[in-house]
């Protein structure tokens, strides 16, 4: 069975997100700060009539290469648990068609994305992470709620 | 509407519903007529529809019925037998009853009124006319102009969101106009457009609110059902059933009320001879009130049972496994009462059928924090436990403050604030104490918060536009909020934000400007919470908080001062206000010599204008002397401000008792006793003579009810509490095997026969004989008994 993935550049890396969990693609630009909200939470935004709530990916994941905050880019529209998410990438590529299983990492991740990664996938010949977006929007300190 | 509009829309509705369910049965008698179920379906239905149009103005339904009743009768009594020319005719009416219900509906009329031939049908004998009576079977062709449709709350939503849309696209084209210029042919056009979707927007919005009455309405059924089962006795008071809330969020809070009340019935009240011992009444009391607070609906579930024993909850926990001995020494009393909401506890001795079913308090909290509320709980051992559910009013217009800080907008629910100082007016001292601030405004002195701290957001002190927000919190204590400018006063479409931004405690929701930007809205509670500010918290007696947070000030209370319509500045006290409405124009009308209004199903008298106001849309200010609720119409609220004792006494009586200077400007003191004279509706309910009917009679409640009302008397269903004491009892002598458990009051038969009304009896529709058995008992005479 083939199914289709969103490619999106993360933190230097090619990662994947189920294509059927994103609704839209969209380029944010200004962003209603959110004072006092965890570091992965980057602000709101509007999407039409609905707000936004926009994670910073790299933040979720605690990527090292970070530094300060985004406060703008591309973005992967998604929903969990009835709330709206812009999740904030480095860039977002394209949408491919996977035929293999989602297979077990078969090796050891470095920080953030062993809590993130579902699994790996072949697309385009290459091997991908495909990223848990329930841990994304979640960001650090998910352990909790898994 | 009228209350006898409101009645034919309810014949209408239930004829109906009762035709809709008929369908069926109506075929499966014509292809069997033998069958006595489907018989007595279809005598049940003409019955009744002849018992309900009764008291309407409705010959021709009420001849139909009658004719088709009579020969269901004699078909039922096997004096003749069905056949198919009968059946056809039989039809037939049913038809012409649909047709002419549809017709009451829509309001237009039907030209054909061959009802005799159809009653004449039905009196031939099988086979005389096969032709004719088939002829008259028609269908009713067109269901027009229906009053009432059901929707999904998901298409709502859609046009919502597709009206949210078109209010920010209105907006950009209105900057789009701005700025390129134009004539003054586009602006009104722009214009009008623009009215209208301000309009669609407010239509839209209201289409999802619904009373709360619709969810408490199935109470009292739940409650009698539960303690009758449990055989306890339980009074349940319900207040606040006006207040309005999204209709899907009153479909979201059903289950875990309904779980909580089981559960005080169940676990909280005890048995009677407990009660006794304990020196309690013996009838359990349950008390269910809504109210709102800013953004959100307070629904509050008190009850005087044994409240939640603490020690036995930590007892299981360390038995489950859940604490260690160490942890359940530190808890807290409040700590050991919220383990009620952790998964597998229940205090109850024995797991019984009403509550012990594997749904606890945990799968309730849960529920309640998915659509973004709390629970607080305040547990007094022995005396009962008091449980707030605390829910937003999503998709909801709240009216809000915007406020800035470093250049972003934030919104302030309105309700909460209480008045806004500018620093630089020199109305405020402000002053620094061990590291705290205080403001002092005219001689109160608050604790300050500085919004930009509050918020971790650095700002510069002091600006030009620097404003101190005085906020009020419902059910806490009062401070200032220092912002760096007030902006504007919207209304805002307000929703839940993502739970990690909930989870700061510092933000009720989020909203969108008019410029299509999101705003965080503040949560004034927690915002004092986060800096420190020790606010009194809630206490079982809510009295007592007020008392406990009175002005400082000696004897001045907090009060209104409005525009009146008149353009005189004037001032009510805020304690008589329950709140500010904008009332359409045709609920203002002239009925009984003098100006009402209709809000939901009461109607206030109106003062404050003259009659020149009838028909117009008009602001009101609806004021409470407890008891009763007048209306008095005003221009603008202008501020709220302290009103001192210093009223110098108006010359003659009137809706004016004085005048007082606010501010340096004279201001007139409405007189609320004289707006109150007079307007006493509604008798105190315990001086009102209390009939009781049976508890299930839909056609004694609905058709009956308002005749028993207006003849001075206050209803109860058999069963609840009073109903025993009642000065006259209802009964159905048609079900004579029910008896009404009756201690004093007369007994009064009604049956629906009118040929059965020998001895005591009086027909349902006998309007004269009702009144008189009423009034009979009224004037305390016992003639017919």
């Amino acid at each position: 069975m083939s199914i289709l993935y969103l490619i999106v550049q993360l933190g230097g890396e090619r990662v994947a997100l189920a294509a059927a969990d994103v609704e839209s693609v969209i380029e944010i630009d200004t962003l209603t700060p959110v004072p006092r909200a965890p570091a992965h939470i980057s602000g709101l935004s509007a999407l039409r009539s609905r707000v936004l709530t926009v994670m910073d990916c790299a933040k979720s994941l605690q990527l090292d290469k970070v530094d300060g905050s985004r406060t703008g880019g591309e973005a992967v529209v998604v929903t969990h648990d009835g709330h709206p998410y812009a999740l904030l990438v480095d860039a977002v590529e394209d949408v491919v068609e996977a035929t293999g299983e989602i297979a077990p990492i078969a090796s050891n991740l470095a920080g953030g994305w062993s809590r993130a990664a579902q699994g790996m996938i072949e697309a385009d010949n290459k091997l991908m992470l495909l990223l848990d977006i329930k841990i994304l929007v979640a960001g650090p300190g998910v352990e909790a709620l898994c | 509407m009228g209350p006898m509009d409101d009645l034919i829309t309810e014949f209408i509705a239930e004829t109906r519903d009762m035709l809709d369910a008929l369908g069926g049965e109506i075929i499966a008698w014509e292809a069997a007529p033998a069958d006595r179920s489907r018989l007595d379906e279809i005598f049940r239905f003409v019955h009744t529809v002849k018992g309900n149009c009764g008291f309407f103005d409705l010959p021709r339904i009420r001849g139909l019925s009658h004719a088709a009743e009579n020969v269901l009768t004699d078909l039922r009594s096997g004096k003749r037998a069905a056949d198919p020319a009968l059946v056809s005719a039989v039809l037939a009416i049913i038809d012409r009853i649909g047709e002419l219900v549809q017709e009451l509906e829509s309001g237009e009329t039907l030209a054909s009124g061959d009802d005799e031939q159809l009653i004449a049908a039905l009196d031939q004998e099988a086979g005389e006319t096969k032709g004719e009576t088939a002829a008259t079977t028609s269908m009713p062709s067109i269901r027009s102009n229906l009053r009432s449709i059901r929707l999904p709350v998901d298409l709502l939503d859609r046009v919502m969101s597709g009206v949210s849309d078109l209010v920010l696209a209105r907006n950009e084209l209105a900057r789009c106009l701005r700025e390129s210029g134009y004539g003054a042919g586009v602006e009104a056009a722009f214009d009008r457009v623009s009215a209208t979707i301000g309009e669609i927007r407010d239509a839209i919005t209201h289409t999802r609110m619904q009373r709360i009455d619709n969810l408490f309405a199935t109470l009292p059924r739940l409650a009698r059902d539960v303690a009758d089962e449990l055989g306890k006795k339980i009074a349940l008071e319900i207040e606040g059933g006006d207040v309005e809330l999204d209709r899907e969020m009153i479909e979201m809070i059903r289950d875990p009320l309904t779980h909580i009340i089981r559960n005080a019935i169940d676990h909280g009240i005890e048995d009677e001879a407990v009660r006794r011992e304990a020196g309690k009444p013996a009838t359990g009391n349950i008390r269910i009130a809504a109210s709102q607070a800013g953004n959100q609906i307070l629904i509050e579930i008190a009850d005087d049972g044994r409240g939640i024993d603490g020690d036995k909850l930590v007892a299981r926990a360390m038995a489950s496994g859940l604490l260690s001995q160490n942890q359940a020494d530190r808890l807290s009393a409040a700590q050991r009462t919220a383990l009620i909401f952790e998964p597998g506890l229940s205090t109850a001795g024995q797991v019984t059928a009403i509550s012990g079913r594997g749904v606890g308090m945990d799968v309730v909290r849960a529920n309640v924090e998915r659509i973004g509320g709390l629970i607080d709980i305040d547990n007094r051992p022995g005396l009962g436990l008091r449980l707030t559910l605390r829910v937003p009013l999503t998709l909801t217009i709240i009216p809000a403050l915007t406020v800035q800080l470093n250049g972003q907008s934030y919104a302030v629910p309105r309700s909460t604030i209480e008045e806004i100082v500018r620093v630089k007016g020199g109305a405020v001292a402000i002053e620094s104490l061990g590291g705290s601030s205080i403001a002092t405004i005219r001689g109160r002195r608050l604790p300050l918060v500085s919004l930009g701290a509050a918020l971790g957001v650095t700002h510069q002190e002091a600006t030009e536009d620097q404003c101190l927000i005085v906020l009020r919190p419902a059910g806490t204590g009062i401070y200032a909020l220092a912002v760096d400018k007030v902006s504007d006063h919207e209304e805002l479409v307000v929703k839940p934000a993502a739970p990690a931004v909930m989870a700061t405690g510092l933000y009720g929701g989020t909203t969108l400007a008019d410029d299509g930007r999101p705003i965080l809205l503040l949560d004034p509670p927690g915002i004092a919470a986060t800096a420190g500010i020790a606010l009194e918290a809630g206490t079982f007696d809510t009295s007592f908080a007020s008392t406990a947070t009175a002005a400082p000030e000696a004897d001045a209370k907090p009060a209104l001062l409005f525009m009146s319509l008149c353009g005189v500045k004037r001032i009510v006290p805020l304690s008589a206000v329950e709140r500010i409405e904008d009332v359409p124009s045709e609920a203002v009308q002239i009925s009984a010599g003098r100006l009402h209004i209709a809000l939901g199903d009461s109607i206030l008298r109106l003062q404050g204008c003259g009659a020149e106001a009838a028909g117009r849309a008009i602001r009101i200010l609806r004021l409470s002397d407890g008891i009763n609720q007048v209306a008095y119409g005003i221009g603008d609220v202008v501020d709220i401000v302290p009103l001192g004792t210093d009223i110098l006494p108006a010359a003659t009586e009137g809706e004016v008792r004085g005048v007082t200077l606010i501010g340096g400007e004279q201001v007139e003191v409405l007189d609320l006793f004289h707006l109150f004279e007079g307007s006493a509706t509604s008798e105190p309910e315990g001086a009102r003579r209390i009939c009781a009917i049976p508890a299930e009679d839909h056609w004694m409640e609905t058709i009956l009810g308002p005749v028993i009302e207006s003849a001075g008397y206050r209803i109860v269903r058999a069963g609840d509490p009073g109903a025993e004491m009642a000065d006259i009892h209802l009964v159905n002598s048609d079900e004579i095997s029910v008896k009404p458990c009756i201690k004093s009051g007369r007994v009064v038969k009604i049956c629906s026969d009118p040929e059965k009304t020998a001895g005591d009896a009086i027909h349902r529709y006998d309007r004269s004989a009702l009144l008189d058995a009423l009034a009979d008992t009224a004037s305390g005479r016992k003639s017919r008994a």
